[in-house]
C-alpha cells in the first residue's frame, strides 16, 4: 500500500461515461474525492450512482473517460488489481466460509503476513470476536453488515466503497450503524464513498455529497451548503422539502436580486440566485417560513406576504406543519417549532407569512418544478 | 365456517398426512422384502417366493453364486467411470451454458433435454444400431459410452440449476478482495456449486448401476449386475442378490441421511445462537 | 460486468465434450435408427443390411404389432394417472403437512431408487405371487376368486410400473407445491364455500407445472418399459418395449425394430405436444 502523502491518494474521475446497450447510465461526470473524506453519492434509483461505484470498483468498465487514484490510472485495472474494496448492498458474504475466513479472505489472497493478528484486531473493532467461527447465515442482519465492513476494511484500501450498506436494516439499527460507520471512518482515516438514496443518511454521515440525477452530478458540496443553497429544483426537492414559487426577476439591487412574486417584491441574495432568464423559481424551505396572525409583528425584514389561509394542520410533536393557501392559489408548507410560546393556528384562519431574504434562493424557471420529489 | 367445513378441515389436517405416509410405506414394502430375503434359506427348493428359514449364509458367502460378484464388480467399475466422465463433461457444459454466450443455445438445450424424454429402449436400440453399423465390438467400452450418454443430461440439468441460483455478487466480492479469476473460481464458485455436482454424481452412479434396458442391448458378452439378476430371474434368483441390494440401499441411505442430519444439526445451531 | 478471461470461444470449448458426446452417441444413433428403419427387411446379420428406403417397413410393423403399441400406451397412461393421484397425495402431504420433516420425507421418496430397479420389481413378483399374503387376503375377502391370480395379469404390470416410476411423479409435484404460499391456500379456504372449490381454484392450477413435468417423466419411460411386463405380466400381454427388444436381440430384424422404435418415439412426441398444448404450459420445454 502506498504511504505517500494524502493528496496523492485522492480519487479522480474525469469525463467518465458509461453506456449500456439501451441507455447511458453515467454521462461524462467529473469528481474529485480527497483522501480521508467521507463522500456520499446521493440520488434516486436509476440515477447512475451504483454504476459509478461499480466503475470505481472495477466491476464495470467505463465507455470513455478515466479513473485515477493519485497518479495511478485504474480505469481498466481488474477489480483485484486496485486498492479499492467494496461493501456490497447484499453483503455478499461467502456462505461456505466462517466469519474469520471471510474477513481474512483479502489478506490471504495478497499473501499478507500476520493474518491472524490483523483479523483478530479487525473483529474486535467491529465487536464480532465471539462470532468468529460462525457461518454468515447464522448471524443477524446487523452483524452480517459489520462482517462485510470488516472484510473490506482489513485490507486498508485507498478507497472503501459502500453500496447502500444499510438498506436492509431496520430504522433503529440503521441509525446506530450510521454513527458506527462514521466513527470507524474517523478512526481509520480512509476514503469512504457511500452510495445511497436516503438523503438523511447522506447528510448525517458525509463530509461531501454529490447529488446525482439521470447520470449527471447535479450539485456537489458540504451537506449544509447543498441544503441551504440548492442550485437546481432537483436538489431543492430531493434534499428535504422546498416551497418553489414562480416569480419574475426585476433586477439587481446591491447584494440582492429583486423578484416579483405574484405582486409582492421579494429580495434574494445574489450568491443564492441561480436563474439565468427573466423568470425564476423562488425557493424557501418550510422551516424558514414564519407564520403569524394577521397584523402580528414578525421578526423578518422584507418578504412579507398577507392573505394566507390555513388549509391543513398536522401536529408532529417537535413541530407543527401547516399548509397555507396563498392568494394566487398555491399552497405553501410551513413548519413551526413547538417552542410552546405560541398558540397553534386552526384550519381556516387567515395568517401572514414571512421569511428572511437571506434564506431564500432563486432557481432557473426552465427546470421542472417537481423534479426530485419522491413518489412515496 | 359451517360445521361441515370445520369437520372436513379436521379430517384433511390428519388424513392427508396419514395417506401420504401410507404411500411412503407402500414405496418401502419391496425394499423390506429384499432385506428379508437376504436372510432367507430356500434350501433345496426352487421356490424362491417364500421365506423358509432364517440364515446368515447369504451374508457370509455373498459371492457363492457363480459370476455374481464379477457382475457387481463390472457394474461398480462402469458406474464409477461413467459417473466421473459424465460429471466432469456435464459440469463443464453446464458452466458453458450458464456463463457464456454462444450461438445455438436453444439447440443445445433441446439436445440436452431429449435423452431425458426418450424411452430407454429407443436410446439403447439406436445406439446398438450405430455400433452394429460401424462394427464396434460390444462390451465394456460400449456400455460405458451408453451410460455416460444417458447420465450427461441429468448432470447438466442438476449443475445448471445450482449455478443459476448462485449469487453473482459473491464472485464479484471475491475479485474485489484481490482474488484473480482462477482463485475466484476455486475458492468461491466451485465450493458453492460443489453440492450440486456431488448430487449429480450420486444420481449418475445410481442411474448407471441400475440400468438394464440400454446396457442389455449394448453389452455384448459382458454381464452387469442388473443383467445377472435378469438372467437369474429366469432360472431362480440366488438369495445373495438381495444381500447386494440391501448393502447398496444401506450405503445410499447412510450417505443421504447423514447429510440430512448434518444439515439439521447446523439448523439447530442456528436456532440456538 | 466485464467477465475477465471469458473470451468468445470459452463457451464453445466448455460445451464441446458434452455436445460431441451427445451428438455422437445420441443424435447420430437416432439418425442411424431412422435409416435402419428403411433398410431392406430381408437383410440379416449374415447377409448384411441394404438401404432401400423401404417405407413399407412402417406399415408392416404397425399391422403386426399395433396391439402391443396400443397396450403400451394404455398401460402407461393408466399407470401415469394412478401415479398422479397417489403421487399428488404424497407430495401434498410432504409440502403442506411435512413441517420440519419435509426434507427427511423427501429423502425417503428418493431412497427406493438406490435399491436395484430389477430387485424391487422381483420383490413385487414375490409379494403378488399366488402364495403371497396379498392374494390370500384378497381371496379371503372374496374380492377375487379362489383360483384367480394377480401375477401374470395386466394388473400386476400396471402396479409394477406405478411403483417404479412413482418418484418421478412425486419430485416435480413437490417442487411446484412447495412454492405455493400456505396462506394463499388458507385464504382460498375462507373465500370459497367448499374446500373442493378452493383446491381446484387455487392449489391445483398453481401446481400445474409440476403435474405436467411429473406426468411426462412418468409416461415416457413407462411407454417404453418392458421389465415390468416381462417379470410381472403374461407372455400374451407383451408391450412394445418387449417387441423392440426381441426384434433387436433375438430376431435381429433391425429394419423392423428400427421402424417400431421410430413409431414409438413419434407417437410419444405427438402425444406430449398435444398434452402440453392442452395443459397450456409450453414454456416447460
Amino acid at each position: 500500500m502506498s504511504q505517500a502523502s494524502d493528496g496523492s491518494r485522492s480519487l479522480h474521475l474525469s469525463q467518465v461515461t458509461k453506456e449500456f446497450a439501451a441507455f447511458t447510465a453515467v454521462k461524462s461526470i467529473d469528481l474529485e474525492v480527497p483522501h480521508g473524506s467521507f463522500f456520499a453519492l446521493l440520488g434516486p434509483s436509476g440515477c447512475g450512482k451504483t454504476t459509478t461505484l461499480r466503475m470505481v470498483a472495477g466491476l464495470e468498465t467505463p465507455t470513455s473517460g478515466s479513473i485515477r487514484i493519485g497518479d495511478t490510472d485504474i480505469t481498466y485495472a481488474k477489480p483485484y488489481q486496485r486498492p479499492v474494496n467494496t461493501v456490497f448492498q447484499s453483503y455478499a458474504l461467502f456462505p461456505h466460509l466462517d466469519i474469520y475466513e471471510n474477513v481474512a479472505f483479502g489478506l490471504r489472497r495478497r499473501r499478507s503476513p500476520e493474518v491472524d493478528r490483523q483479523v483478530k484486531e479487525m473483529l474486535e473493532l467491529v465487536e464480532l470476536t465471539s462470532q468468529a467461527r460462525k457461518k454468515p447465515p447464522q448471524l443477524s442482519g446487523g452483524q452480517q453488515q459489520r462482517v462485510a465492513l470488516a472484510r473490506a476494511l482489513i485490507n486498508r484500501p485507498d478507497v472503501l466503497l459502500l453500496d447502500e450498506p444499510l438498506g436492509a436494516l431496520d430504522l433503529k439499527l440503521r441509525r446506530a450503524m450510521q454513527l458506527e460507520l462514521k466513527r470507524i471512518q474517523t478512526e481509520v482515516g480512509l476514503t469512504f464513498i457511500h452510495v445511497t438514496h436516503d438523503q438523511e443518511e447522506a447528510m448525517t454521515m458525509a463530509d461531501t455529497i454529490a447529488v446525482m440525477n439521470a447520470g449527471e452530478i447535479e450539485q456537489m458540496g458540504a451537506p449544509n451548503d447543498l441544503y441551504e443553497n440548492p442550485k437546481t429544483t432537483f436538489v431543492a426537492n430531493f434534499l428535504g422539502q422546498s416551497n418553489l414559487i414562480a416569480g419574475k426577476v426585476l433586477g439587481p439591487d446591491g447584494d440582492f436580486v429583486k423578484v416579483d412574486m405574484h405582486g409582492v417584491t421579494v429580495s434574494i441574495p445574489v450568491s443564492r440566485a441561480h436563474a439565468a432568464g427573466a423568470d425564476g423559481w423562488i425557493g424557501i424551505r418550510p422551516e424558514k417560513v414564519l407564520i403569524a396572525a394577521v397584523g402580528e409583528e414578525i421578526d423578518a425584514p422584507g418578504n412579507h406576504l398577507d392573505g394566507g389561509i390555513v388549509t391543513d394542520v398536522s401536529f408532529v410533536g417537535v413541530s407543527t406543519q401547516y399548509l397555507v393557501r396563498m392568494p394566487w392559489g398555491q399552497e405553501l408548507q410551513v413548519f413551526e417549532q413547538n417552542t410552546g410560546r405560541r398558540r397553534l393556528f386552526a384550519k381556516g384562519e387567515t395568517v401572514d407569512l414571512s421569511w428572511r431574504p437571506e434564506y431564500a434562493f432563486l432557481l432557473d424557471a426552465s427546470q421542472d418544478v417537481t423534479a426530485g420529489i419522491e413518489d412515496d | 365456517m359451517s360445521p361441515i367445513a370445520r369437520t372436513w378441515r379436521w379430517i384433511r389436517e390428519h388424513v392427508v398426512l396419514a395417506l401420504g405416509l401410507l404411500v411412503l410405506t407402500y414405496m418401502f414394502v419391496p425394499i423390506a422384502v429384499v432385506v428379508l430375503m437376504s436372510f432367507n434359506d430356500p434350501g433345496k427348493s426352487k421356490n424362491v417366493y417364500t421365506f423358509r428359514h432364517f440364515t446368515l449364509h447369504n451374508w457370509m458367502h455373498p459371492c457363492a453364486p457363480a459370476g455374481m460378484c464379477h457382475s457387481v464388480g463390472l457394474s461398480l467399475g462402469i458406474g464409477l467411470l461413467a459417473t466421473i466422465i459424465a460429471t466432469i463433461i456435464g459440469t463443464m457444459a453446464a458452466f458453458g451454458m450458464v456463463r457464456h454466450e454462444f450461438a445455438g443455445r436453444s439447440l443445445a438445450n433441446t439436445v440436452i433435454f431429449l435423452p431425458m424424454a426418450s424411452p430407454e429402449i429407443v436410446m439403447g436400440s439406436s445406439l446398438l444400431a450405430l455400433f452394429v453399423s460401424t462394427q464396434v465390438a460390444l462390451g465394456f467400452v460400449t456400455i460405458l459410452i451408453a451410460h455416460v450418454m444417458f447420465c450427461l443430461s441429468f448432470v447438466v440439468v442438476t449443475v445448471k440449476a445450482r449455478l443459476t441460483g448462485l449469487d453473482d455478487n459473491l464472485e464479484q466480492a471475491a475479485m474485489d478482495l484481490y482474488a484473480n479469476e482462477t482463485e475466484t473460481f476455486w475458492r468461491v464458485t466451485f465450493p458453492l456449486v460443489l453440492p450440486g455436482i456431488l448430487g449429480a454424481a450420486l444420481l449418475s452412479f445410481s442411474l448407471s448401476f441400475d440400468d438394464y434396458i440400454i446396457t442389455n442391448l449394448n453389452a455384448g458378452q459382458s454381464t452387469t449386475f442388473p443383467m445377472f439378476v435378469w438372467g437369474a430371474a429366469q432360472r431362480g434368483v440366488p438369495m445373495q442378490v438381495n444381500v447386494i441390494g440391501t448393502v447398496m440401499f444401506l450405503i445410499a441411505i447412510t450417505l443421504v441421511l447423514g447429510n440430512e442430519l448434518n444439515n439439521r444439526r447446523q439448523a439447530r445451531a442456528l436456532a440456538t445462537r | 460486468m466485464a467477465r475477465p478471461g471469458r473470451n468468445r470461444y470459452t463457451g464453445y470449448l466448455l460445451l464441446a465434450p458434452g455436445a460431441l458426446w451427445l451428438a455422437a452417441f445420441f443424435v447420430i444413433p437416432f439418425y442411424s435408427l431412422v435409416s435402419a428403419s428403411l433398410f431392406d427387411p430381408n437383410g440379416s446379420v449374415l447377409t448384411g443390411y441394404k438401404m432401400t428406403f423401404h417405407v413399407a417397413n412402417f406399415a408392416t410393423v404397425i399391422r403386426v404389432y399395433h396391439s402391443e403399441l396400443f397396450r403400451s400406451l394404455w398401460y402407461a397412461g393408466l399407470a401415469t394417472l394412478i401415479c398422479l393421484v397417489i403421487g399428488y397425495v404424497l407430495a401434498y402431504a410432504i409440502a403442506f403437512k411435512g413441517g420440519r420433516w419435509r426434507n427427511l420425507l423427501l429423502v425417503l421418496v428418493i431412497a427406493p431408487f438406490f435399491t436395484s430397479f430389477l430387485l424391487r420389481t422381483l420383490s413385487w413378483k414375490l409379494i403378488l405371487s399366488d402364495h403371497g399374503f396379498v392374494v390370500s387376503t384378497l381371496q379371503n375377502l372374496h374380492l377375487i376368486g379362489s383360483n384367480q391370480h394377480l401375477l401374470n395379469t395386466w394388473f400386476a404390470v400396471v402396479a409394477g410400473i406405478v411403483y417404479n416410476f412413482l418418484p418421478f411423479m412425486v419430485l416435480p409435484l413437490y417442487a411446484s407445491l412447495e412454492k405455493i404460499d400456505g396462506r394463499l391456500v388458507e385464504a382460498a379456504n375462507d373465500l370459497y364455500a367448499s374446500p373442493f372449490t378452493a383446491f381446484f381454484k387455487v392449489t391445483w392450477p398453481l401446481s400445474l407445472p409440476g403435474v405436467v413435468a411429473g406426468t411426462l417423466l412418468t409416461f415416457i419411460p413407462s411407454a417404453g418399459d418392458y421389465i415390468n411386463q416381462t417379470l410381472l405380466g403374461s407372455p400374451g400381454g407383451r408391450m412394445v418395449g418387449n417387441v423392440i427388444q426381441s426384434l433387436f436381440t433375438t430376431t435381429q430384424d433391425y429394419a423392423g425394430a428400427g421402424a417400431l422404435s421410430v413409431i414409438l418415439m413419434v407417437v410419444i412426441i405427438g402425444l406430449v405436444l398435444v398434452y402440453i398444448r392442452k395443459a397450456g404450459t409450453e414454456e416447460l420445454i
